[in-house]
């Protein structure tokens, strides 16, 4: 009896590794044939076989080498991502993490009215409000600009406090007694007993609001317009599979997609890990 | 019904006896939801008079310092010797007063009409040169601005009558006003919520609530392409948007293209949650089966598909179906294996309407299984363990353990979850905008294609066709739709948690 449970359950595993192996390569082939072909001598376009026959690192290459006023610009574009993104994460991560505090451990008279404010503001569809945002920084002078786009990435940072509240949350309200009693003020408490415990998510918030930038094209592409040495990655490696460039671009656009997708993918994995340390943490602290 | 009579029930009478209960639970829910407005509308105009009444008994209080605050901002605390915060109260009304004689006026006195005067052109010397009318745009964008500066100013005129009247009345009792170094202290400790939420919200005003503000106005107005600030101008025209989109006589292209996009979204957002819901609960219990070595490895390869941006891999995927892109070309070389010679020339994104929505819906599987997965994972790992253990005593099989213990837990932890991302797909822009376009493309729709959603539709009428109106009118009915649903499905969960708690 013992023994036949054990060989059916055994059977029923074997089942599932290869089912398993299955669903990982078809989810996984997508990434695979994106870096085969980066690295593809042969035809221009799309070939109609799978792997590479003759390989290159002329793609990459290319991607860097960038003629005066070539309208396909690599480097710029990641620069210009890179900058929007460093500038948006410090101001999105102070945002998040004051807002955050101040829902968790202060309290005071409007506190539940903000909570809804902010839930309700959460609903209305993020790119309604587009049109007017781009024609405020056109009244303020900042249109086709990577300021408005540091703006516009970290304006709304606030409203999206409550991963970061959860995790305060958790933190026990015995501590800012404590300290309180010890006579510290609710901004001490903040600096040195609070940020220091919360060392998962703010890793995870400072992530998160850095790779934004990095994932984001529509609001890019709304304030930029034609702008293109001003474009991000996003919008750069879009443009490029376009009608317009993609007969000539395509494998540079496959470099580009790699290039980008190696940091950000580290990030998100390194995000990730902080993530599920911050959420799971919980109760152990103090 | 009763709990015992309850369990007796077979599963499908089960179901149907929850089904009915959600859906009788529904009208209560949208009542109960009125009702909360309601209050909060009358709590809103109790705090007004409230606050009217507090304004003439502080006045009849008064003395002659704190009557002249009700005039000059901060003249009282001038007075009493709060001279930091008078003179900051002074200067808000003289820059007021600024702001609205200098630029204010000249916009929210047009905010009736939204200009009047087009822009014409003239002959100065005989060479004809435009001059500029009325900006309805600008009009409109300003004064939004100055109704939103106004009331600003208007809460500090409050705190000012009420500060005035608090140091009077310090006074009366003998105590000197606090110092500027006290009342800092006192920002970084009592009143920290200040300090810290200063920034965020004046962030969240300006390029949050303000332009949102604007675009609800919008809704009201007909600016389209015909009426597109500075050549011409465009004015309020009530519910006529809202009209437009749910005229249905034959013939009317936008109430045909809003009535079966909605239908659409709601099929697309059902398909797309269940569809993930259900495949990634499977493929999350088969990685926590026990037994199942590498467990890591295998929640890496699906995770890298969600690390890697969004934006790559649908335009990859967008790519990969092209024609001649390599699902086409995978197939023709399985066929060839088999003993096909045809080339496999698939149109899966632009020839029928059923082909290219499957697609959609398809592609949405492999996007978004990974984050299902991640959820479950964790979730599935924190089911207590003494559970099962007490399940493995009583002699339950493993497939009663599933139904009994793992499914039930399940369903039961993340409700919550699959209502943000029923609302989430209603709001999916980048899966349907980046793979499909929205095509393919048909005469019938008003600027749409056959796998547009209600979102995506919204971005195309305001950046192609610049039909600002009818898009800020649909944006509103998404709203309204995202938010009854959310509010309605959060009451019913709440009460069935306190019925079928998981203890």
């Amino acid at each position: 009896m013992i023994k036949s449970y054990k060989f059916r359950r055994r059977i029923a595993n074997f089942f599932i590794y290869i089912l398993l192996a299955i669903l990982g390569i078809i989810w996984i082939s997508p990434f695979v044939y994106l870096v085969l072909h980066s690295f593809r001598q042969e035809s221009m376009t799309t070939v109609p076989y799978l792997i590479p026959h003759e390989w290159t690192l002329n793609n990459y290459i290319e991607l860097f080498n960038v003629s005066g006023s070539s309208s396909i610009n690599f480097p710029r574009w990641f620069l210009n991502t890179l900058v929007v993104a460093i500038f948006s994460c410090m101001i999105s991560t102070i945002s998040v993490l004051a807002v955050s505090y101040t829902f968790s451990r202060l309290r005071f008279g409007a506190r539940k009215k903000l909570m809804n404010v902010a839930m309700i503001l959460g609903m209305f569809p993020g790119f309604m409000t587009m049109i007017a945002i781009y024609y405020l920084l056109k009244a303020m002078g900042l249109n086709q600009n990577l300021i408005a786009l540091v703006i516009c990435y970290s304006s709304g940072a606030g409203l999206g406090f409550q991963i970061s509240k959860g995790f305060f949350d958790t933190i026990p309200r015995a501590l800012d007694e404590a300290a309180t009693i010890d006579g510290a003020t609710k901004n001490q408490i903040f600096w040195r007993i609070i940020l220091p415990m919360s060392k998962p998510i703010v890793v995870y918030t400072v992530l998160t609001s850095f790779i934004g930038p990095w994932c984001d094209f529509i609001l890019a592409k709304i304030i930029m317009g034609d702008k293109r040495e001003l474009y991000t990655v996003a919008i750069g490696l879009q443009s490029m599979v376009s009608a317009e460039f993609i007969n000539s671009y395509y494998k540079q656009f496959l470099a580009g997609s790699v290039l980008v997708a190696i940091p950000i993918t580290t990030l998100f994995l390194i995000m990730q890990r902080y993530y599920v340390e911050g959420v799971t943490a919980g109760g152990v602290k103090g | 019904m009763t709990y015992v009579e309850y369990k007796m029930l077979n599963p499908f009478q089960r179901f149907a006896y929850n089904f009915k209960r959600v859906l009788v639970s529904v009208p209560r829910a949208v009542g109960n939801f009125f009702k909360a407005i309601g209050k909060g509308i009358a709590k809103f105009f109790i705090g007004i008079v409230k606050g009217f009444k507090n304004y003439g008994v502080t006045f009849a209080k008064g003395d002659w310092a704190t009557k002249l605050s009700y005039l000059i901002f901060g003249a009282g605390d001038l007075h009493k010797g709060k001279y930091y915060k008078g003179i900051l109260f002074f200067l808000t009304e003289v820059l007021y007063i600024l702001y609205i004689t200098m630029f204010g006026w000249g916009y929210i006195s047009k905010f009736g009409t939204l200009g009047t005067v087009e822009t014409s052109m003239q002959k100065v010397n005989g060479i004809p040169k435009p001059v500029l009318g009325d900006n309805s745009m600008l009009i409109l964008l300003y004064s939004v601005l100055t109704i939103v500066v106004t009331v600003v100013v208007f809460a500090i005129y409050i705190a000012n009558i009420k500060d005035a009247y608090k140091h009077q009345v310090m006074k009366a009792n003998g105590e000197k006003p606090t110092s500027l170094r006290t009342d800092i202290k006192e920002f970084l400790d009592g009143k920290y919520h200040i300090t810290l939420l200063s920034f965020p919200v004046l962030m969240i005003c300006v390029f949050n609530i303000l332009p949102l503000l604007f675009m609800i106005l919008i809704a009201f107005t007909n600016y389209d392409k015909q009426h597109m600030p500075p050549g011409t101008l465009f004015t309020w025209v009530g519910m006529e948007n809202f009209k437009d989109l749910f005229n249905l006589v034959e013939g009317a292209k936008k109430g045909k293209t809003f009535v079966e996009l909605t239908g659409w979204t709601l099929l697309w957002a059902v398909l797309a949650t269940f569809t993930n819901y259900i495949l990634g609960m499977i493929v999350a219990l088969m990685i926590n089966k026990k037994g199942i070595k590498f467990k890591g490895l295998w929640r890496t390869l699906f995770v890298i598909a969600i690390a890697v941006p969004q934006f790559v891999s649908l335009l990859l995927m967008n790519q990969m179906l092209q024609v001649n892109g390599a699902i086409n070309v995978l197939l023709t070389q399985i066929s060839h294996m088999f003993g096909g010679t045809e080339t496999i020339e698939i149109q899966f994104l632009n020839s029928t309407t059923l082909m290219a929505r499957a697609t959609v819906v398809i592609v949405n599987i492999w996007v978004g299984i990974p984050y299902t997965i991640l959820s479950m994972s964790g979730i599935l790992m924190n089911i207590p363990e003494d559970l099962y253990e007490s399940a493995r005593i009583d002699g339950a099989s493993p497939v009663k353990t599933f139904t009994a213990i793992t499914l039930p837990y399940m369903i039961f932890v993340t409700t919550p979850q699959l209502i943000t991302t029923f609302v989430g797909n209603i709001n999916n822009f980048n899966v349907i905008y980046l793979l499909t376009g929205g095509g393919p493309s048909t005469e019938q729709y008003y600027q749409a294609g056959r796998t547009d959603i209600l979102v995506t539709w919204l971005f195309k009428l305001s950046m192609d066709t610049q039909d600002y109106g009818l898009a800020a009118a649909i944006g509103i009915l998404v709203f309204i739709v995202c938010a009854t649903i959310s509010l309605i499905v959060y009451n019913n969960s709440k009460s069935m948690k306190d019925e079928e708690a998981f203890s």
